[in-house]
């Protein structure tokens, strides 16, 4: 069953052209992995599966049903059965970690302040960080790999159905990477949670995806070319004889430098 | 020829595109008022206390200073031209109500829209640059409601008191300058001045702030909130928010200036003294 459908959803902010007739879904407990180059709209996509976007053309559908069909209460209400892990974490500058983690919980949830005080010590232990040592910092003074783990805890604190990547291992380093990784895993095995990771990075793709979904950027499509250039299996895509996906599995720059050069 | 074909549309096209863009923001900026006003309400948890901190607490010294030093320059200005009519005792009469209807309200606006809008749009630009304000959506804050309507409310109660506040300052500075500095007498400088300032006249200015108050929140707000990527971005946010409340707040003076001498007559048919 599918629980986001993007139909034929386009996507421009004022002349710039991200998305062009996107067609895509997301179905109940897959890992979905979408990669391709940067700026060619895949952290828009996901923007838009969880209506942080509207798109300029087309539909995003919940549960079959078009988002835009619903009040705003109800948008707002069916958007907490996602989590979102934003590129930079997106922590709230002002508060303190504790605080970030229970954001979501104090806005939307009748808890105790003890029942808020539990969860978020757990999601934080589920991270991997020590509550007693994080809690009363500030962004600012952790980590890359630790505001991660903090934006997920935070995230997770909303007990989500439907889990949203951004390019969760970005600027870490390998260990932290696959720290990450197996975060990822750890979740959607034990809370049974769909999930949809944008990413380059080839080895979480390899570890983590059930089905793979690659963008390829409107600048170098001609008009009527599809934007989603593979899809399928990982088994799939490491064997796809496309050179533009050979080309970005692996990772080499081919005749990309001159192309750049040229434009 | 074929220069003037090419030349004369591009002209056109960029005059259009010019108003275009005009339009397009003040019925955004209309929107993104109306939506305010919508979810307008008292914030919970104490939100508003540290931005009430930073709008009304953090402003009293640039207050102090631009009230202080307009009292001042009025007098300067003006004193001359009263002596050679040797009419300087009357000197208290132009700083007082050149300082309660326009000059006060006005420099304490454009100078708390370079204070207090500028960072807000500066502090909400980042926000939207590094996703914070996604991430609020994300988990079910409304954004509006959770960032816009308490800067809104610290501005639209604050920014008139401290209005006040550069008033009661300029009035003060003006009055040390002119008898201390000036050798215009005390007793002559008030006594004018109250028989000519009127309550009307320090209605009138504190309700133009009132409006300039809501107009650095809303413009430094939307701003913010549609800050483009990046530190040039969130620059170009705050400049924007500055230049933007800078005219809002002439044509706001401008238009309420006419409707309060308007009004005046309708309050008052027989009275000159607003000529």
């Amino acid at each position: 069953m599918s629980l986001i459908d993007l139909q034929h959803a386009s996507m421009s902010f004022g002349p710039q052209h991200v998305l062009r007739d996107i067609t895509l879904d997301v179905r109940e407990g897959e890992t979905l992995v979408l990669i391709g180059e940067s700026g060619c709209g895949k952290s828009v996509t996901m923007k838009l599966m969880m209506d942080l976007l509207q798109p300029t053309q087309g539909q995003v559908l919940w549960d079959g049903k078009p988002i835009r069909s619903r009040s705003e209460k109800q948008i707002t209400r069916e958007r907490l059965k996602f989590g979102y892990l934003f590129q930079q974490a997106a922590l709230f500058d002002s508060l303190t970690v504790f605080e970030n983690v229970a954001f979501g919980l104090r806005q939307n949830k009748r808890l105790s302040e003890q029942k808020v005080v539990e969860t978020v010590h757990g999601r934080l232990q589920d991270v991997g960080l020590s509550p007693d040592v994080v809690v009363d910092k500030k962004p600012a003074e952790l980590s890359g790999g630790m505001r991660k783990r903090v934006g997920l805890a935070r995230a997770l604190a909303m007990s989500p159905a439907i889990m949203l990547y951004d390019e969760p291992t970005t600027g870490l380093d390998p260990i932290m990477s696959d720290v990450i990784n197996e975060l990822i895993l750890r979740t959607r095995d034990r809370e049974k949670m769909t999930s949809v990771v944008v990413t380059h990075d080839m080895h979480t793709v390899r570890k983590v995806a059930d089905r793979i979904v690659m963008f390829y950027p409107l600048t170098r499509l001609e008009p009527d070319e599809p934007q989603i250039i593979f899809e399928g299996t990982p088994e799939e895509a490491f064997a796809c004889t496309d050179p533009r996906v050979h080309q970005f599995i692996r990772g080499e720059a081919g005749e990309r430098l001159t192309e750049l050069a040229a434009a | 020829m074929s220069t003037t074909t090419l030349t004369r549309p591009n002209i056109i096209h960029a005059v259009g595109e010019t108003v275009l863009d005009g339009v397009r923001l003040v019925g955004d900026l209309t929107l993104f008022a109306l939506k305010m006003v919508w979810w307008i309400n008292w914030p919970r948890g104490g939100v508003i206390w540290p931005i009430m901190y930073q709008t009304g607490v953090l402003s009293i010294p640039v207050i102090l200073i631009t009230g202080g030093f307009i009292g001042m320059v009025l007098a300067v200005q003006a004193y001359d031209q009263f002596a050679m009519m040797g009419m300087e005792n009357q000197l208290g009469t132009v700083i007082n109500v050149t300082l309660v209807k326009e000059l006060g309200p006005v420099l304490a606006a454009l100078m708390l829209a370079g204070r207090v809008g500028s960072s807000m749009a500066a502090e909400l630009g980042t926000m939207r640059v590094t996703e914070q304000i996604d991430a609020l959506t994300a988990l079910g804050a409304n954004p509006v409601r959770f960032l816009v309507v308490p800067r809104f409310l610290a501005c639209f109660l604050l920014i008139p008191m401290l209005t006040i506040v550069a008033d009661g300052i300029g009035m003060l500075s003006g009055w040390i300058f002119s008898t201390k500095v000036l050798g215009v007498h005390s007793y002559y400088y008030w006594h004018h001045s109250f028989n000519f300032i009127t309550a009307y006249d320090v209605m009138s200015g504190v309700i133009k702030s009132v409006f300039f108050g809501a107009a650095i929140a809303i413009i430094a707000c939307h701003r913010g909130f549609h800050s483009e990527a990046g530190a040039e971005g969130v620059g170009k946010a705050a400049t924007e928010s500055f230049v933007y409340t800078f005219i809002a707040i002439l044509l706001i003076d401008f238009l309420l200036g006419t409707f309060f001498m308007k009004f005046y007559y309708v309050l008052w048919p027989g009275d000159v003294s607003m000529v």
